[in-house]
This record gives C-alpha cells, sequence and structure tokens, in this order.
C-alpha cells in the first residue's frame, strides 16, 4: 500500500494544483515535501538486499496479461530517492518567479513526477512504457508554454525525437511479451527469455534508440542543447535532474538483463558512441559564451561518462553510474538554477559580458563554487566517487577509452573554472555592479544542494549500500544468461 | 433486432413530426427513440447466437457491439447538431431522418449473414449518405461532394456486386456460413472465379471505408459536406464498413488468408498509412486535415484484418471507439470556431487555449487520443493494433506503422501549437450546454478507455 501512496500521491497533488492559482506553488510544495516523507519512510522499511520489496500487483488488461505491477529494489530506490527530493528543491527554486497560469505549470510538473515515478518502479513491460510516455507530455508543454524564443520549433523537435524512440521500445516491448510462455508482460518472464543472438541484435536497437535519445548519446543529442536552453528553468532541471535518467535506468533494467547477447554484440559501438560524445560535447562546450549552453553541453559529456560506464557492465560501472546519477541531478539543478539566477538579473547568456559578481554576491559565489566543483569531481565532493568508480570501469574494459574519457574530465574542470572566472571574478562592469546576493529560498535551494554535495562527497557509503546488492545480483544474472 | 425495428418506425416518426411542424420536438425525440434503440440492442448481449430469418441476420455480440457502437455516436452527434442544421436549411426534419435511416442500414451491415443483406445494408446506409452530403442546396462545394460520392459509391458498389455475384457462383450461395464450408472443404481447386470475386469484394470495401488507393473521393467529400454528417461519415460509416469488411474476412475467407488475399491487403494497409498521413502533413485547412487523417485510421483499423487472430475484433472496436469519440469532439469544436471566425484553418485555433480554456483541453485530450498518446483510448487502440498485427509476425508493418504514427504527431500537435502557443485576438466562444455535455462525456470515455480498457475489452 505504501507504494502506491507514493506512486499516486503526486497524481492527487497535481490535481489539487489546478484548484487555486495563486497558492498554486504553496500546494505543489507541499505535496512534493509529502511524496519526498512517504519515500523517506520506505527508504526506513528497506532492507538493502536485492530482493523487489513493497510489490504490488494488479491485473490491468488481462487480454494481453498486463498487470499494474510496481515494486522497489535497490536501483529503484536510488531513482525514487532522486526523483521525490528533487522535485521539492525545483518548486523551492521557483519560489521567485511568478508564471503566468501557475496552477497548470505546477500541475504538469506533480504530473510528470507521477509518470516518473512509475518509470522507476514499474515491473511490468506496458507500464513501464505508459510511465515513459506520461513523463513525456507534461514536460513538453511546460517547455513549450513556459520557454523562450523558437520554443514551438525546438520542442517539436525535442517531442518528435523522444516519441520515435519511445514507439520503437513499444515494438521491442510487445515483441517480447509475444515470446514469453503465457504471454505476459512481467518482467521476470521477459529476464528469463532466451532469445537467439539475430532477434536480440534488433530488440538491442529497439530499446536502444529510445534511452540513447532520451539520455542523449552522441549522435542521438541533438535535440537536447536547444531543447535545455529554450526551456524555462524548471523546464531544464526536470529535463537535466530527473529525465535523462530515465534513459540510463532504462539501459540498466530493462536493455541489458533482456537481450544480453545482443548487448554485447553492440557493447563496443555503443561504449564508442558514449566517450564520442564526451569528447564532442566537451569541445563544443569550451567555446560556448552562452552559460545556460555550456551547462547543457557539460551535461551531455557527464551523461557520455555515465553511459559508458554502465556499458562497460561490471560492478563498478554499475555502481559507478547509480551513485552519478543522484549526483548529477544534485548538480545539474544547483547549476541551472545559478545560471537561472545570474541571467534573471543581469539578463543576458554572455559570459563575456559577466566579471566581479563574486565581489558583491559572496554567499552565491561560495555557493556556486561548491556546486562547480561537485561537478568536476574535486575529491571530497559528490562527484568525485562516481566519476572514480565510472573511470574505474571503463579502465576495466579499455585502458585507452579511461585515458580519452579521463582526459576529458580534466578538460571539463577546465571550461567550468572557465566560466566561473568570467563569470564570477575579474573586474565589475555596468552590467553587474547592481547584481544583489542571493536571499530569502535562493539561499534555502543553494544551500541544501552544497550540503548534499559536501556529506554526499565525505561519506558516500550509505548510497552505495542501497544499491549494491542489487547490482551485484543483476550482473550475475546477466552473467549467467550469457553462460546459458 | 429490435433495435433495427425501432430506428426504422423512428425515421418515419421523425419525418412526421416535421410535416406537422413541431421542430422543438425532433431532437428530443430521435435521442429517446435512439436512447431506447441501444438499451434494446445491448438487452441482446449473448442472446443472438444462431442466424435468424432464413439466415439472413445473426445478432451476435459482434453485431451487438457495433451496434451499440454506432448508435452511441449517432446520439453523441445529434446532440451537437442542436441549432446546427436549422442554419443551413429549412427542412430539418428530414436530416433526422435521412440520418437514422443511414443508421438502420448501418445496423444491417453490422448484422448480416447473408451477402444479400450485406448489399441491402450498404445500399440503405450509401444513398442516404449521398443525400446527406448534398442537402446544402445552394452551396456549390457541397454539390459537388454529393455527385463525386455519387458516381464513386455506385462505382464500388458495381464492383462489390459483381464480387458478390461471382462468389456466388462459384460457391451457389449467399450464406456466409455455406460460403464459409466452401472454402473449408476445398483445400485445392476453389473455383478461379471465387478469387475474382473476392478481389472484387475487396475493392468495393476499401472504396467504402476510403482506403488508398480507392480514397480519392474522400477529402473533397469530407471537406464540401456539411461538418456534422462529415463528423458522421468519418466515424459511423466508418466503423459499420470496418465491421463489415472484418465479420466476412473473418467468417469465410480466414483459410484463404494467407495464400491468397493477405499480401494484397496488407500492400492496401501500407499505401493507405502512407498517403493518409503524408497528405495529411501538407493541409493547412483542419477539416481537410481530418480528412486525410481518417484515411491513415483505415490503414491502422486493417491492421486487424490483415493479421486476423484472436484479437481482431476486440482491436477494431476499441480501435473505432476511440477514433470516433475523439473525432466527435474535433468535429464539434470545429463547428464552433467556423461559426465565431469563419475558417477552418489551423490559424482560426490560434489563441483559445487563453480564452476558452475547457474548449482547448478537450480538444488537446482529442489530439493526444488520436495521435496515440498514452491514456488516452487512442493508444489503447493503436496498442491492440500493433499486438495484434505483431501476433502474426509482421514486424515491417509496424515499422511502417511507427514511421506514420510519428508523422502523424506532426500535424495533430499543430493544432495544439495553434491553441496554445500562438497568440491572436479573438473573442470567447460560446457553447451551448448540449456541446459542453457531449464535449466532457466524450473526453472522459476518451481518458477511462485509455486507462482502464478491460472496461469494454473483457466483453468479447
Amino acid at each position: 500500500m505504501n507504494l502506491l501512496f507514493l506512486l499516486f500521491f503526486p497524481l492527487v497533488g497535481s490535481l489539487a494544483c489546478l484548484l487555486n492559482n495563486r497558492a498554486a506553488k504553496q500546494i505543489a510544495l507541499v505535496s512534493s515535501l509529502i511524496t519526498l516523507a512517504s519515500a523517506i519512510v520506505l527508504l526506513c522499511n528497506f532492507t538493502p538486499d536485492a530482493s523487489r520489496q513493497f510489490v504490488v500487483d494488479y491485473p490491468w488488461i488481462s487480454q494481453f496479461g498486463i498487470h499494474f505491477k510496481a515494486g522497489i529494489d535497490g536501483i529503484s530506490m536510488i531513482m525514487v530517492l532522486l526523483t521525490t527530493g528533487l522535485i521539492p528543491l525545483i518548486i523551492l527554486s521557483s519560489f521567485n518567479r511568478n508564471f503566468n497560469n501557475s496552477s497548470a505549470l505546477y500541475a504538469l510538473v506533480l504530473f510528470m513526477q507521477f509518470g516518473l515515478l512509475i518509470v522507476f518502479t514499474a515491473l511490468d513491460g506496458f507500464l513501464f512504457y505508459v510511465g515513459w510516455e506520461i513523463a513525456l507530455i507534461p514536460i513538453y508543454f511546460i517547455c513549450a508554454i513556459w520557454g523562450g524564443a523558437d520554443r514551438i520549433r525546438v520542442n517539436m523537435k525535442f517531442f518528435i525525437y523522444t516519441f520515435a524512440g519511445s514507439l520503437f521500445m513499444l515494438l521491442g516491448i510487445i515483441y517480447l511479451h509475444l515470446q514469453t510462455p503465457g504471454n505476459t508482460y512481467d518482467i521476470d518472464a521477459f529476464y528469463s527469455l532466451n532469445l537467439d543472438a539475430a532477434s536480440q541484435a534488433w530488440l538491442f536497437w529497439c530499446f536502444f534508440i529510445a534511452f540513447a535519445i532520451k539520455m542523449p548519446i552522441f549522435p542521438f543529442h541533438t535535440w537536447q542543447p536547444d531543447t535545455y536552453t529554450t526551456a524555462p528553468t524548471m523546464g531544464t532541471m526536470l529535463l537535466a535532474g530527473i529525465m535523462l535518467k530515465m534513459g540510463i535506468y532504462g539501459v540498466i533494467r530493462w536493455l541489458i538483463p533482456i537481450v544480453p547477447i545482443g548487448f554485447m554484440e553492440w557493447k563496443q559501438l555503443a561504449i564508442i558512441l558514449s566517450i564520442i560524445g564526451i569528447v564532442y560535447a566537451s569541445i563544443i562546450a569550451f567555446k560556448q559564451k552562452e552559460i545556460k549552453r555550456l551547462v547543457a553541453y557539460s551535461s551531455i559529456a557527464h551523461v557520455g561518462l555515465i553511459a559508458a560506464g554502465i556499458f562497460a557492465w561490471n560492478a563498478a560501472g554499475v555502481q559507478g553510474a547509480m551513485i552519478q546519477m543522484l549526483n548529477h541531478g544534485i548538480n545539474v539543478v544547483g547549476l541551472f538554477f545559478a545560471m537561472d539566477i545570474i541571467i534573471n538579473r543581469l539578463n543576458t547568456q554572455d559570459s563575456s559580458l559577466m566579471g566581479g559578481i563574486a565581489k558583491i554576491a559572496p554567499k552565491f559565489a561560495i555557493a556556486l563554487l561548491i556546486v562547480i566543483l561537485g561537478t568536476v569531481a574535486l575529491p571530497l565532493t559528490n562527484g568525485f566517487i562516481g566519476e572514480f568508480l565510472l573511470l574505474n570501469a571503463v579502465y576495466q574494459y579499455q585502458i585507452w577509452f579511461a585515458a580519452i574519457a579521463g582526459l576529458t574530465i580534466i578538460f571539463g574542470a577546465v571550461y567550468m573554472l572557465r566560466m566561473y572566472k568570467h563569470v564570477m571574478q575579474g573586474e565589475l562592469n555596468e552590467l553587474t555592479s547592481s547584481f544583489k546576493d542571493i536571499k530569502g529560498t535562493e539561499v534555502l535551494v543553494m544551500g541544501i544542494i552544497c550540503a548534499l554535495i559536501i556529506v554526499i562527497g565525505v561519506y558516500p557509503k550509505p548510497i552505495l549500500n542501497i544499491s549494491a546488492a542489487a547490482v551485484d545480483t543483476l550482473i550475475a544474472q546477466v552473467n549467467n544468461k550469457l553462460a546459458f | 433486432m429490435n433495435s433495427l425495428i425501432v430506428i426504422s418506425i423512428l425515421a418515419i416518426v421523425v419525418l412526421y413530426i416535421g410535416l406537422f411542424k413541431a421542430k422543438n420536438a425532433l431532437l428530443p425525440v430521435t435521442i429517446i427513440g435512439l436512447i431506447a434503440a441501444l438499451v434494446l440492442s445491448i438487452m441482446e448481449w449473448n442472446s443472438g447466437a444462431s442466424p435468424i430469418y432464413s439466415g439472413m441476420m445473426l445478432f451476435d455480440n459482434f453485431a451487438v457491439a457495433f451496434s451499440s457502437l454506432t448508435i452511441v455516436s449517432t446520439i453523441l452527434i445529434l446532440l451537437l447538431s442542436k441549432n446546427y442544421f436549422e442554419k443551413i436549411s429549412e427542412n430539418v426534419a428530414e436530416y433526422y431522418t435521412i440520418i437514422l435511416f443511414a443508421l438502420a442500414g448501418i445496423i444491417v451491415m453490422v448484422s448480416y449473414h447473408n451477402m444479400a443483406m450485406l448489399f441491402v445494408g450498404l445500399e440503405i446506409m450509401s444513398v442516404s449518405l449521398y443525400i446527406l452530403a448534398g442537402i446544402k442546396k445552394r452551396d456549390f462545394a457541397s454539390n459537388e461532394a454529393a455527385l463525386k460520392y455519387f458516381l464513386m459509391g455506385a462505382f464500388s458498389t458495381g464492383f462489390l456486386l459483381f464480387g458478390i455475384a461471382l462468389i456466388y457462383g462459384a460457391s451457389h450461395s449467399f450464406d456466409l456460413d455455406v460460403i464459409k464450408q466452401y472454402v473449408i472443404d476445398r483445400p485445392t481447386g476453389i473455383d478461379p472465379m471465387f478469387y475474382v470475386g473476392i478481389v472484387l469484394m475487396i475493392v468495393g470495401l476499401s472504396f467504402k471505408i476510403g482506403a488508398a488507393p480507392f480514397h480519392f473521393w474522400t477529402p473533397d467529400v469530407y471537406e464540401g459536406s456539411p461538418t456534422l454528417i462529415t463528423a458522421f461519415m468519418s466515424t459511423v460509416v466508418k466503423t459499420a464498413g470496418f465491421a463489415a469488411f472484418l465479420r466476412l474476412f473473418s467468417v469465410c475467407f480466414a483459410p484463404l488468408a494467407e495464400d491468397f488475399w493477405m499480401p494484397t491487403l496488407l500492400v492496401i494497409t501500407i499505401l493507405t498509412l502512407f498517403v493518409g498521413n503524408i497528405t495529411a502533413l501538407y493541409q493547412t485547412n483542419f477539416k481537410r486535415m481530418l480528412a486525410y487523417s481518417s484515411i491513415s485510421h483505415a490503414g491502422y483499423m486493417l491492421f486487424a484484418i490483415v493479421a486476423l487472430g484472436a484479437t481482431s475484433t476486440n482491436a477494431v472496436f476499441i480501435y473505432a471507439a476511440a477514433y470516433s469519440i475523439a473525432s466527435i469532439i474535433a468535429f464539434g469544436i470545429l463547428i464552433l470556431v467556423k461559426e465565431q471566425t469563419g475558417g477552418e484553418n489551423f490559424e482560426n485555433f490560434n489563441g483559445l487555449g487563453k480564452k476558452n480554456p475547457f474548449l482547448a483541453l478537450m480538444l488537446t485530450i482529442s489530439m493526444l487520443s488520436l495521435a496515440g498518446i498514452p491514456l488516452t483510448a487512442g493508444f489503447i487502440g493503436k496498442f491492440f493494433m500493433f499486438s495484434t498485427a505483431l501476433a502474426q509476425y509482421h514486424v515491417w508493418l509496424i515499422v511502417f506503422a511507427i514511421i506514420n504514427a510519428i508523422i502523424g504527431v506532426f500535424y495533430y500537435f499543430k493544432v495544439i501549437v495553434a491553441m496554445y502557443f500562438k497568440e491572436a485576438e479573438r473573442k470567447e466562444l460560446t457553447s451551448t450546454s448540449y456541446y459542453k455535455l457531449v464535449l466532457s462525456i466524450s473526453a472522459i470515455v476518451t481518458i477511462i478507455l485509455g486507462v482502464y480498457p478491460s472496461l469494454i475489452t473483457d466483453l468479447f
């Protein structure tokens, strides 16, 4: 019952937001905090072994053996924490803004949370697909209604890309369903299928394209920078902080364990694409003057590393990916929030026009520095442990790939710190001299993010523990299937 | 059977009401009569297992389900018609009567058990539609639509009749069971005449459902006819056409699928999908877009016949239901927008989201359903079709369908983009409470079927 509450409460909150336009922000915040609390209750009752817990299972569309089946294991737990933890922060970060028709905006945000939580807990292929699409519709409207210039074209591209990918995934899911004995959509039935190599190879692509577009992996990334840049900041945070993790989670849960032979066949290509993505995005980020776009490209680079770590498919890689997903979520929300504060106060995106903000806004300067250090994975910040594990995983697979990926991370530090230098240091100018330091909810949001960055950085073990057993079992399961 | 009798009598009663100038009674009497017919139809559920009237008709669950669906759609469309027909013409009673006669033909079409009845039902329906298409006497487009529809329709009826004759020539019967037995008894050595008959029937029926390459009449007829008549044609008539098509092929010709007609129909299906979608993409007129998109929906519905299997009936039923309801919303709102702005183009929808949030939301739900987005009935329809087709290993067909679903998003979202993201000076639209009722019911049904389709799919 607990899980049902967690899954459906955001939907209730979403409807509640529609009731009152003026108090929509507050209703959304309260609703998201209640959801977070229920997630924490689940966490307290959660035993970090490999089993699935809090499973709910109801028949849904009996003709096709579809069930509403959801449950949480260590891997899902991290994703649930990520989603429920970030949504209140994202809502809180918008407290200083006034939106037209804000009740619809917050209702859409919570509706998206509903979809995301279904994706991260679904144990039925059909339910997973439905959640996947439910998460897409609200973000399309958020970005297209409250976004910036050229939003119609950009978001259409985004929608078409992701919708196209997910339809191929649907094809794959229905095909798998027809292969299962007794025709079900149950994930365990999918896991125990032993398809021949040829089917696995094309099924791999059905799923891979959907996930690769979502993450995004080079060369499926072209929708991403434009969408991130034109989206309202809340939309960007949702996209970068949570939504792209749907793709990564999908690879771990729905791609590799189901078609391991197909995966092994295309593994090298997948890793190479991921690493090309890291290098390519880093180079473009290095050239960017628009700060929001820079963060968008840096996000592609970071996700590329996570993807490479997963595709290397060893315990370090998957564990690294789990914790890095959480950390990337926290950091990228912090970064986009900081960028939003700057852009909103200076009315420009161009970093070459800025400078000296640190002198007059010390609180903001410290907070942004901590977030950037977390992003570039300095030891004792949260980014370090994840990137360390991920690089380790790639190293175990291929030393040269690890070298390229590692160098790029150094490169990443260069452009992030350079951006910090341009924006925050140097001389004040006419534009920046009136910059006001952060206050109120801004301090609260940045404070929470900085605290998380440091706490997780110093002591990441509890989080690693949540998913460790589940990850080990999953890898063992795949190895068994391959040996078979 | 009782529902057919009620509808036929109702049509005549309505004509007399018109004669005595009791205009205000027209709509209530029609609606109450149709509700009675609906109830009678549903009461026959699970009761008519064997053919009646010397094997002419068969009111099995298939017939009951499709009769009920067409009656419900007709009720919804007629509820939208309050004050609509009065503006076009003096003779309002004739509209209701002819629509009811068309519906009577449709009931025959979904419950025939004899080729002769199929032909009779189809003709009752078609002749009524020729009149309805041209009912705006002084409107050039309406006249053109009627003439085009009549000429093409008569031609296709000829094909159908010739097909029936050839099949009769080979099997010596019009009865579906006898024809079925004829096919089963002869694993080899079926008369070539029989095959030619099947092909001619495919041509005739493809015309009626607007499948490519026999679709050329659809856009002009849909555009020229009064909008509510277009709504009737693209929902109720199309549903009936598919029910007739499915019944014929699943009962009589199923054993010949692999060897003979399936490849032909596969080509027709793929052609229909692409022609409908790609042409719809280039339309600037909303009504014309709906016309072309209805061709592509015919393509999706053909999946069930191409991949004839256990779930085919269910798939056609839920797809037809989803498509009908969503189309009724779309056409209903189109009527309001046209009344206010005088145009039917996408620009005429600009800014609707701000001024009429309710109407915009309804139309959005309808468009999402037509595009096949989850949580709407349209998605469940597509899902059933995809599952049915994949169960017969038509993987490539699904790949084509996916490409088409993606194209579909482009033009369905054009309306959503216009309503929400484009600004325009416009006044608030006023709509009657009938309108709000129909739109809300349709939208709620769309969502309910999208979330929990077992409500109706478990019936079969």
